[in-house]
């Protein structure tokens, strides 16, 4: 049981051994200045529907950063990329298909 | 009857794996789809609330929106000090991988009592929910007081996806409580649980939820005395990869909900 731990232990080693201490701080600085974009957009009064485009595009790049670098996603194999993230996003997108049902009741009136 | 006594665990060791990395951290990464997919749910009944309801309210005044940028803040620095938790863990310093957990802990009960200030502002102006105990006066004089009968989905969709946020906040930090300190968490842990359940009044909805902690405690005692073990690498990362999913979903919490419901005057 211990050389599986000892064997475990090394591959996180491993896998770690990318990370610079100043890389994580430059992401979280990056995440901290975009949240303070989104917070002086709002005091700006913007159209809804361009407002609500820029937000959700800065939440996806804030989430890309998080996923990619503190979840550390970017230095996973390509196979556990590819598997996780396109069948996250499938699913999401899936649930689009109600949207339109949201603005068809807005046109039928219904209370 | 020979092939039965042939010691299989030592090559299942070194059998590569087939997404390059441990079985618990696959693990956790299918759950945190699974929870992805609740969250998603959630987002998007808020979403089709808001896109099918006209006279949707914008309750968050410019306290509001401050409150929660520091909520976000918070929660963005527990993410840096997860990372730096692994990274210590990674290089084996035991003393500071403890620290940077007891610091990603502190960020996070920051934000679960801010958060619980801003429920606790919003249901006194009288935005609740059917379940939630009456307020003494909130029915007839607050500033919300029309807007859980005009718009019920809006409390309905807010307080189910701020309330299962706050939910998984308050048990990551139950489980990096857990990896930190392991049993010597338990006895902080039923600190917290006495403050949150006494130090409320009982017209509060944490007055009730804070039996949370408690099912946590008998819960995480369980584990910890029938399987004791010293928490390495592996489980920081595993516990860090949960932490910054709800980072990850606060980031599309904070916009849609808070941002995209403003009054700023």
């Amino acid at each position: 049981m211990e050389a599986f731990q000892q064997a475990i232990a090394e591959r996180v080693a491993e896998q770690h051994r990318h990370h610079g201490k100043s890389q994580f701080f430059l992401v979280w600085a990056a995440l901290l200045v975009m949240t303070a974009i989104e917070v002086y957009l709002t005091y700006q009064n913007l159209q809804p529907v361009r407002m609500l485009t820029i937000l959700m595009g800065l939440s996806l790049i804030k989430a890309a950063l998080i996923i990619g670098y503190f979840m550390h996603m970017k230095y996973e194999i390509s196979r556990m990329k590819w598997l996780t993230m396109c069948s996250l996003v499938a699913c999401l997108a899936l649930m689009m298909i109600f949207f339109p049902d949201a603005f068809r009741i807005i046109s039928l009136g219904v209370k | 009857m020979a092939d039965a006594t042939l010691p299989h665990e030592i090559p299942a060791l070194y059998e590569p794996s087939l997404f390059g990395t441990y079985s618990k951290k696959i693990g956790m990464w299918l759950f945190l789809l699974s929870d992805s997919l609740t969250f998603g749910a959630l987002l998007y009944a808020y979403s089709y609330g808001r896109i099918s309801t006209p006279n949707w309210p914008t309750p968050f005044h410019s306290e509001s929106i401050v409150n929660a940028t520091i909520m976000t803040a918070f929660l963005l620095t527990s993410s840096l000090t997860m990372v730096l938790a692994v990274r210590a863990a990674v290089q084996g310093d035991a003393k500071a991988q403890q620290l940077w957990l007891l610091a990603t802990m502190a960020c996070g009960l920051g934000f679960v009592i801010l958060h619980g200030r801003e429920w606790s502002k919003l249901i006194a102006e009288g935005l609740t929910l059917p379940v939630f105990p009456q307020m003494p006066g909130s029915e007839t004089t607050g500033e919300f007081a029309n807007v859980a009968k005009t718009v019920p989905q809006f409390p309905a969709t807010f307080f189910g996806l701020t309330g299962m946020h706050m939910l998984h906040v308050t048990l990551g930090v139950v489980y990096l409580g857990v990896v930190a300190l392991r049993r010597k968490f338990i006895p902080i842990l039923l600190v917290l649980w006495l403050a949150a359940w006494l130090g409320t009044p009982s017209y509060s909805p944490f007055h009730h939820a804070a039996h949370v902690l408690l099912l946590a405690a008998i819960v995480c005692s369980i584990v910890l005395w029938l399987k004791p073990k010293v928490y390495d690498s592996s489980d920081v990362e595993v516990a860090g990869l949960y932490w910054h999913f709800v980072d990850l979903v606060w980031m599309f919490i904070f916009p849609l909900v808070y941002l995209m419901s403003a009054k700023i005057l």
